[in-house]
């Protein structure tokens, strides 16, 4: 019984926002949703900016964390020396463990200087002509909110990968291994490919972790509210934005927020129910069990 | 090697043998060589995915050794400019919040893990998918929730808000690690207090959840690793207090809270707080889920 909470507390979120964000529909419309001007002063209200710099920085971090990730968990799987794989799997997955609001504060004081001096600058004149790096180098901004995303989804990304390209059938690796594959081959053709689904579920999660962080990305984005010309702009999501004009809204601002975060929720849920579906199938087929960080 | 040697280019099988043979050898060096680089990525990956977390502990460690001293733990918040500020404050309001999130969520989140574990169900597999989906939805969601439901009802900030969202964050996390626990009990020792014509309630009072109790508290550990952390919910319903508050019907401060407000403002001796109290909570928490995954490795040693 104690366990029907959870059905009733998901329902009751959704139920709880709705309510809250009924308001900034039937005042707005459903416009605000995909406005541009975000002016509370002057009744704008168009959070088109931070679902943009929301799918940015999500964007940043997932490709950093694909490949870094997949690389990172076939070595945890497969090709550490074996008795440094489980200590390792643990450092990796501390990362989970250290607070986002810590996070927030090394990237302000420790990593944006970094950007300012050198990353950005170098990034600029290898990658400039791609037109996506215009302005000034600040170190804050959406580049630097993707970076420490990309380092706050990694352990999620490695424990899951890990765990399913590790419940891969071992008869299948060694017929490969039979058939003079390399070692190199058989990740590449037997044990990733057979992992497949698993892994899109450990991206999925990702993805819905790196788009709903909040108190990191509020303190090193550089909070504006338009649409960012450049990756080295200040700009906002959408938690970033509840977060940090939360304090001072009231009235419609208060319940336009509530619709963002109501946004936020639903995405949430949906994003978390496909990725376990993945991860799930994984596990009723597989053979060893997967544990889910 | 064949005493006798053929010209191989006057008989066809042998040529082309020779030539198979030839492509082969290239091949498997080819693939070799491009195996050992490839793998050699993957390790180099393995490198780069542990230099952030060395980094950030050492980074938070030298900034944050230096703002600890006795005014640090004993004194309260002080504005910029006066000296002898500290985080007791935060502290305590820290302790009372997790404190009373973990006795409002543990008892239903070992309920729900015998559940989960004695029935196999529908239900119990929608309840553990929605459990599931619980954990991952963005923790400012469910500060918003306890800002509607709590705040907003009760009329004020207050810790008990903020108490009951991180028992959420909480609850499906010592849910699971419930289930996990009670399942790794012995069928046999069920059975004989079954046998013994107990009552399954009974049984899984008197010994089902004795024996779990190891697991138990691995997993009620590392919900606290995992709540005390937290900031967005906090920021929804504690609202932060510059002043001692150990009344949880008020505006109280917690140590994420602490944390988010001092490191955004431009005050250098603020931010030095700032590092002493994300040097305590990266500490604390470490140490918890650390902690709690040695019992965990240790347990499944004994089970064996």
């Amino acid at each position: 019984m104690a366990g029907g909470i959870f059905a009733v507390l998901l329902i009751a979120f959704v139920v709880a926002m709705a309510t809250q964000a009924v308001p900034a529909f039937s005042k707005l419309g459903v416009s605000f949703l995909w406005g541009s001007n975000w002016d509370p002063a002057h009744n704008h209200f168009g959070v088109l900016p931070f679902a943009v710099g929301t799918i940015e920085t999500t964007v940043i971090a997932v490709a950093l964390a694909v490949p870094i990730g997949l690389g990172t968990a076939l070595a945890l799987a497969y090709l550490a020396p074996r008795r440094l794989r489980a200590p390792l799997s643990t450092a990796v997955e501390l990362l989970a463990a250290v607070p986002s609001v810590v996070y927030g504060l090394w990237g302000l004081v420790a990593v944006a200087p970094l950007f300012r001096t050198t990353v950005e600058p170098q990034l600029t004149s290898v990658l400039g002509w791609t037109g996506l790096l215009g302005g000034p180098n600040q170190g804050v901004g959406l580049l630097l909110a993707g970076v420490i995303l990309f380092i706050m989804v990694l352990p999620t990304m490695v424990a899951i990968s890990r765990d399913v390209l590790a419940a891969v059938p071992h008869d299948q690796v060694e017929g490969a291994m039979a058939l003079g594959a390399t070692r190199w081959q058989v990740l590449r053709k037997v044990i990733v490919p057979g992992a497949r689904v698993g892994l899109l579920g450990a991206f999925t999660l990702a993805t819905g972790r790196a788009l709903g962080e909040t108190v990191a990305v509020a303190l090193v984005i550089g909070n504006s509210a338009h649409l960012a010309p450049s990756l080295k702009a200040n700009a906002g999501t959408i938690p970033s934005l509840i977060v940090s004009s939360f304090g001072e809204a009231s009235g419609t601002q208060l319940n336009v927020l509530f619709a963002a975060a109501l946004v936020l929720l639903v995405v949430g849920i949906g994003v978390n129910a496909l990725a376990r579906v993945f991860v799930r199938s994984v596990k009723r087929s597989g053979a060893a069990s997967v544990t889910v960080a | 090697m064949s005493s006798i040697s053929f010209d191989s280019s006057l008989d066809p099988i042998l040529s082309r043998r020779a030539a198979i043979q030839k492509i082969a050898a290239s091949s498997i060096a080819r693939r070799k060589v491009y195996s050992k680089v490839a793998i050699s990525v993957c390790l180099l990956c393995l490198v780069v995915a542990l230099i952030p977390l060395v980094a950030i502990i050492t980074y938070v460690a030298a900034k944050g050794i230096p703002a600890w001293n006795a005014d640090f733990f004993t004194q309260v918040t002080k504005p910029e400019g006066i000296p002898n500020g500290g985080v007791w404050n935060a502290i305590v309001g820290s302790l009372i919040i997790d404190g009373i999130a973990v006795a409002a969520s543990v008892p239903f989140g070992i309920l729900g893990g015998l559940f989960l574990a004695e029935s196999d169900g529908p239900a119990a597999a929608a309840v553990r998918f929605s459990a599931d989906i619980l954990t991952g939805v963005p923790s400012i969601t469910i500060g918003i929730f306890g800002y509607i439901v709590w705040v907003k009802t009760v009329g004020s900030y207050s810790g008990f808000a903020g108490a009951f969202a991180i028992a959420i964050i909480m609850l499906p996390v010592i849910m699971r690690a419930a289930e996990t626990a009670i399942r790794g009990v012995p069928v046999t020792l069920r059975e004989a207090g079954l046998s013994l014509g107990a009552r399954r309630s009974t049984v899984a009072r008197r010994v089902v959840l004795p024996a779990a109790l190891p697991g138990l508290l691995t997993g009620v550990l590392l919900a606290v690793a995992r709540g005390a952390g937290e900031t967005a919910p906090l920021l929804f319903t504690i609202f932060g207090n510059q002043f001692f508050q150990a009344n949880p019907t008020k505006a109280m401060e917690a140590l994420p809270q602490a944390i988010y407000t001092y490191s955004s403002q431009p005050y250098n001796d603020l931010i030095q707080i700032a590092w002493g109290a994300a040097l305590l909570l990266m500490v604390v928490i470490l140490v918890l889920n650390v902690g709690s995954r040695l019992m965990a490795a240790r347990l499944r040693r004994e089970r064996r």
